[in-house]
């Protein structure tokens, strides 16, 4: 017998290798028009397997104080053999997740994946983007340069808005009263310790209960896929479909590495908390229509500040779209018709106000 | 007594006061040890124990209509020479959301780039989002030095 053939009989005497094995050619992927669409989830998870290689890499050289960490990248960017790489892909990895992770959103949203019975996979998703949004805000103050300073000033201002804890949250987040070394300590911890650990525990989750139910067939192509002979409704996930899905894979990091190679990713100047804010202060794309939101919203509304009034909106609106599967469930009829308004809503919301954000700024 | 002569409902009733004790147990265990790390999350309040009077600049440093940010304390804070000569002080943080404000000579005015926000050379809120004026320090110049303390009330 050879080497590999006695390991494998040495594993499945121990854990039933085999059925493992039989359990991954078993599992089925439906096939209809809108099947690439489940390539978004598989392609996010890639690109954050890349964040936490390039992330370990760039933790060899990077220090977490006001005065190491803007010289600590400036080394890596400059000194470090490819380190302008290896951030350069941390920082537009990062971008290009956050994007999937939106899109993966608004797909299952829109082919209506999330009803019964994949709410929990719908809520687990879902606190996974909160989780990222947290990895990008962290990371973003992270160099310590003068942009981060001040989007992270104005950032956690405005959590000091929610009413009641907001001012413990303040306090919470930037480790004192105001941005400082113990505010990067802190953004330190939670970027490399804490949404790490929990990120990683809600994958895990997120993936049994994909893997617990399979793929769904969207509602509208229902009919469609069930009129057609069996052998062509699905394909099987091992090979055929993982082959497909590294495809996507490959192509997003032909993506990545063109980005990262031919528009390295800026530092900036270091930040001085002594010195006035400069013009053209912006939170990353993904934050921009909320920002962009408070800043439409007047100063004085009802009885609080616009921004505690946006604030809470955008807190609620947050939790109604969590909890998308509870209002919409119906699994015939049209009554899912409304929800299909709320998610085309959303996204409209969302890409109009992001690009009016970016039309202000360039004037 | 004797187990053989416990009724049903003495027995549920033995087992209701365990739970209850066993419960409320690892409950105040689990508080006694989250306590601790709450109380840990959150920094200690620090006094500024920074003196109440600080030397922002020289005479002369300033050129007339221009401002310059200066450290008091552990917050930023500017002093402007207006166009009459005058010199004034404020804290340089934006009362809408932190942002440290300039002196901006074309305007006139003190302006926070963050979301347009302007300030007067009284400190007054008079466009944009901030919801109050900037604290106003008093301006003392002793010789070619130039002193700026927290007023009374700032």
């Amino acid at each position: 017998m050879s080497p590999g053939a006695q390991i494998r009989n040495w594993l499945d005497d121990r854990f039933g290798w085999d059925d493992l094995i039989a359990f991954l050619k078993h599992k089925t992927v439906p096939l209809h028009r809108y099947s690439y669409w489940y390539y978004l989830g598989g392609i996010t998870l890639f690109l954050f397997s890349l964040q936490v290689v390039t992330g370990i890499l760039l933790l060899l050289y990077y220090r977490p104080t006001p005065s190491d960490a803007f010289e600590s990248v400036q080394y890596i960017m400059t000194q470090a053999r490819f380190g302008w790489l290896i951030r350069s892909i941390h920082s537009w990895g990062a971008n290009l997740m956050i994007f999937t992770a939106f899109a993966h959103m608004f797909s299952v949203a829109f082919l209506k994946s999330y009803r019964k019975p994949r709410e929990l996979t719908w809520l687990s998703g879902m606190v996974l983007l909160f989780l990222v949004l947290g990895f990008g805000f962290s990371g973003y103050l992270l160099p310590w340069n003068t942009l981060a300073f001040f989007a992270t000033t104005v950032g956690t201002s405005l959590v000091g808005q929610v009413p009641l804890v907001g001012h413990w949250l303040l306090i919470f987040l930037r480790g004192g009263q105001d941005v400082t070394g113990a505010t990067l300590g802190r953004f330190f911890a939670f970027h490399v310790a804490l949404l790490p650990g929990l990120a990683t525990a809600f994958i895990l989750v997120h993936l049994v209960l994909i893997q617990r139910f399979g793929m769904s067939v969207p509602p509208r192509v229902e009919p469609e896929w069930k009129a057609k002979p069996p052998e062509q409704r699905e394909i099987r996930f091992f090979p055929n479909f993982l082959l497909r899905e590294l495809m996507g894979w490959y192509l997003a990091l032909g993506v990545l590495g063109s980005l990262a190679a031919l528009k390295p990713w800026e530092l900036g100047t270091k930040a001085d908390p002594f010195a006035s804010a400069p013009a053209g202060i912006k939170p990353e794309w993904y934050f921009m229509f909320m920002f962009e939101t408070l800043k439409l919203l007047p100063a004085k509304m009802w009885f609080m500040t616009g921004e505690s009034l946006g604030v809470i909106a955008f807190g609620i609106a947050a939790l109604l779209w969590t909890l998308l599967p509870f209002f919409d469930h119906e699994r015939q009829g049209r009554s899912g018709r409304w929800a299909a308004g709320v998610v085309v809503f959303a996204l409209a919301y969302v890409v109009a106000l992001t690009a009016y954000g970016y039309m202000v700024m360039a004037k | 007594m004797t187990p053989t002569n416990e009724s049903p409902s003495d027995k549920e009733a033995r087992r209701h006061f365990l739970e209850i004790f066993l419960g409320t147990g690892i409950i105040a265990s689990l508080l006694s040890f989250l306590y601790p790390v709450i109380r840990y999350l959150i920094p200690p309040p620090q006094t500024d124990l920074g003196s109440n009077t600080v030397l922002a600049a020289k005479v002369g440093e300033l050129s007339v209509n221009s401002g310059k940010i200066f450290r008091f304390g552990d917050k930023p804070a500017i002093l402007i020479l207006t166009s009459g000569d005058k010199y004034v002080a404020f804290t340089a943080v934006c009362t809408h959301l932190g942002c440290t404000v300039q002196y901006r000579p074309d305007l006139r005015e003190i302006w926070c780039p963050c979301h347009n926000g302007k300030y007067n050379l009284q400190g007054r809120n008079i466009s944009g989002p901030p919801p109050k004026p900037l604290a106003e320090f008093t301006v003392n110049v002793k010789g070619a030095d130039i002193y700026v303390s927290r007023t009374a009330a700032s």
